[in-house]
């Protein structure tokens, strides 16, 4: 009885906000994984089509006339109501050409009342039809197939990407590429300041402090910015290296707008999500140990890889996590800093939402990113639990 | 560790010290460059009047784009601060009543906001808005921001009740204190800085949000990040670098006034209470 009403007032108070990530952060999320299987469009669109085309069974030959009919009016209908350009367009995803193809018969049926066959000789091709039916199936993976630069052709089988068709792996592997430079040089370079923060003391400390929480604290956008005056052509390390004559007007460095820029934008970006957590755990870690171990005769190198370097590994892996994590979702700074060769999956899945509209294949791209994700941070957050000193 | 390692070690602190800073620092003089570059000109290095003016300052105030924008952040930033605090400390007072197993999954569900990449909850709020008509407009965004500000309540306000004793609600119900008197006088106070460290936080998180705001806002609800976004990608204007130069100089006075309150207090509760350990 005494546990029921203790129980109960916590989870009064966690409704709210529960409820609220249920359907703000959860739900959202739910969305993009339920798009990136399932695809209503073409069906909706030729739905007549549709219902032919499930009684045609041997796909080496054409599908029975009704089919024809059914494809007729379904375009006949689009033509009328404005929507035949949806079709179009959806469709020369699928395939290139059948824009042409859809836009031409639709206005030949729809003008002078042309049979199907009439208006393109593509019409009398087995595949040309297997296209329909499988595009106008409700829930394809083929989406998620894309994702990973494979396709599924006409008559159901799976094959890899032609040459030029295969961006994603590739992107992806950059991506986490990207991520592990990004948390090894955070690792590399925030160690030490993470170590002098932990063991200063009062005022020095104070200052170490507001170093990494000014940037830390200050907007992303302007830190971005900030790399781009100081990278670009015309920007600070340039011109600073052009008056002084270490090099010609027209042999500036291309720091920025590539690969490079991105690395060294997110590193900064990152540093302190490493920092801090690590000097945490280096705070908390008494200074017994490597006193005794330096009285017993350990070199100072000795005594740091042996006894400090794995007491302070929970922190490393912490921070790391965070970084890798982080990096390999970051958006922002590889859209304005990233140009060509610095260019995440990231900015595609963004691509994909707002200019291409291809919905369905920006679904799929986060899905593979956020298992990405998942399987990544799972073994990295035992890692840091297992790591973490046992009270 | 001393002698020869130790300078290395501050050789090496002060570098990455260096880079932490020097990129903040550098963009405010140039924010009062009166040539539309991103560089010092001869006359800014040699301190000449000339090459110092408030032309981007006086751009930046006049510019109904940039007064759009800093009503917007703040708006949202205003709406977002009080719901996300409210709902957060709510929930960091109801996990403390869970068992511990059942607290540790309810914590990883409600900091999930934070662990999942940002680009995937835009994508998917996105599509989900769409259909809602939430897409292009402020109440969309609200939504968003404060699902992503929340959990930091949640975290600020668990830190700060972590030491709390539960024993001072009993000493305060046996001395005759209501629920809620003993709530408003003991548990309140104990909160408040976590509430307001955790507002803090949510204020900032909506205030500088750029990727779901870029997937959210049409024209008319573009904020402060999105103007600076559109500043630096199509036309990189030194209006920029005034409100980036704006923005450093807030953040530091915060800061430098968080600093200061500390220290104040610390040194307060130094010489009251606080006796020494036995």
């Amino acid at each position: 009885m005494r546990g029921f009403v203790r129980f109960r007032p916590g989870w009064g108070l966690l409704l709210p906000l529960l409820v609220f990530t249920a359907v703000v952060f959860v739900m959202p999320i739910g969305v993009m994984l339920w798009k990136s299987v399932h695809d209503p469009e073409v069906s909706e669109l030729l739905p007549a089509t549709k219902i032919a085309l499930a009684r045609w069974t041997d796909e080496t030959t054409l599908p029975p006339p009704a089919s024809f009919d059914a494809l007729s009016s379904d375009l006949k209908k689009l033509v009328e109501n404005a929507r035949i350009g949806e079709l179009a367009l959806r469709l020369n995803r699928e395939q290139p050409g059948f824009r042409q193809l859809i836009e031409r018969s639709a206005n030949e049926i729809h003008g002078d009342g042309a049979p199907l066959m009439e208006t393109d000789r593509r019409w009398s091709d087995p595949s040309s039809w297997r296209l329909l039916k499988r595009a106008a199936e409700t829930y394809t993976p083929r989406y998620l197939l894309n994702a990973v630069d494979m396709q599924i052709a006409a008559d159901g089988s799976i094959s890899r990407q032609d040459e030029q068709r295969q961006i994603y792996l590739r992107l992806f592997g950059r991506t986490i590429f990207v991520a592990a430079i990004v948390t090894g040089l955070c690792a590399v370079i925030g160690y030490p300041f993470a170590y002098a923060l932990a063991s200063a003391k009062g005022a020095l400390r104070s200052v170490l402090f507001f170093v990494v929480m000014l940037p830390f604290w200050t907007s992303l956008l302007v830190r971005t910015t900030a790399w781009i005056v100081i990278l670009q052509r015309q920007g600070v390390l340039n011109e600073l290296l052009v008056s002084a004559n270490l090099i010609g007007d027209n042999e500036r460095f291309a720091l920025i707008y590539n690969f490079f820029g991105t690395v060294i934008a997110m590193v900064y970006v990152l540093l302190p999500f490493f920092i801090l957590p690590l000097q945490a755990v280096m705070r908390g870690i008494p200074g017994q140990y490597v006193r005794a171990a330096e009285s017993l005769g350990g070199n100072p190198m000795r005594v740091f890889g042996r006894i400090y370097l794995p007491m302070t590994m929970p922190g490393v892996a912490a921070g790391g996590t965070l970084v890798f994590i982080l990096s390999l979702g970051y958006y922002v700074t590889p859209a304005l800093v990233g140009g060509r060769t610095g260019q995440l999956i990231s900015n595609q899945i963004a691509f994909h939402i707002q200019s291409s509209l291809n919905w369905g294949l920006a679904s799929a791209l986060g899905t593979i990113l956020l298992a990405i994700v998942v399987v990544i941070s799972i073994p990295l957050s035992r890692a840091v639990a297992y790591g973490r000193p046992q009270r | 560790m001393r002698g020869l390692p130790n300078f290395f070690l501050w050789l090496v602190v002060g570098t990455v010290g260096l880079f932490l800073l020097l990129p903040i620092l550098v963009i405010i003089p140039l924010s009062f460059n009166p040539e539309p570059y991103f560089s010092f000109t001869r006359k800014m290095i040699l301190l000449d009047s000339d090459g110092w003016s408030l032309r981007w300052y006086r751009q930046v105030v006049q510019d109904p784009q940039w007064r759009l924008a800093f009503k917007n952040s703040m708006t949202v930033a205003a709406i977002v601060t009080p719901i996300a605090t409210a709902l957060g400390t709510c929930a960091a007072l109801g996990l403390r009543h869970l068992p511990s197993s059942q607290r540790s999954v309810v914590t990883l569900v409600l900091s999930s906001p934070l662990i999942v990449p940002v680009i995937i909850v835009a994508a998917g709020t996105y599509l989900l808005f769409a259909p809602l008509g939430l897409t292009q407009s402020l109440t969309g965004i609200v939504l968003a921001h404060t699902a992503l500000a929340a959990p930091f309540v949640v975290i600020t306000v668990s830190g700060a009740l972590t030491t709390f004793d539960e024993r001072l609600l009993r000493a305060a119900a046996i001395l005759g204190a209501s629920p809620v008197r003993a709530f408003l006088r003991i548990t309140l106070p104990i909160m408040a800085p976590g509430i307001v460290a955790g507002a803090l936080f949510a204020f900032a998180t909506s205030f500088d949000e750029a990727v779901l705001t870029l997937f959210l806002a049409g024209y008319d609800q573009r904020t402060i990040p999105l103007q600076m976004w559109s500043g630096v990608r199509d036309q990189l204007s030194p209006a920029v670098l005034v409100v980036a130069s704006l923005l450093v100089t807030l953040v530091s006075i915060i800061m430098a006034a968080i600093g200061i309150q500390q220290a104040i207090f610390h040194r307060r509760s130094e010489r009251f209470g606080r006796r020494p350990e036995e």
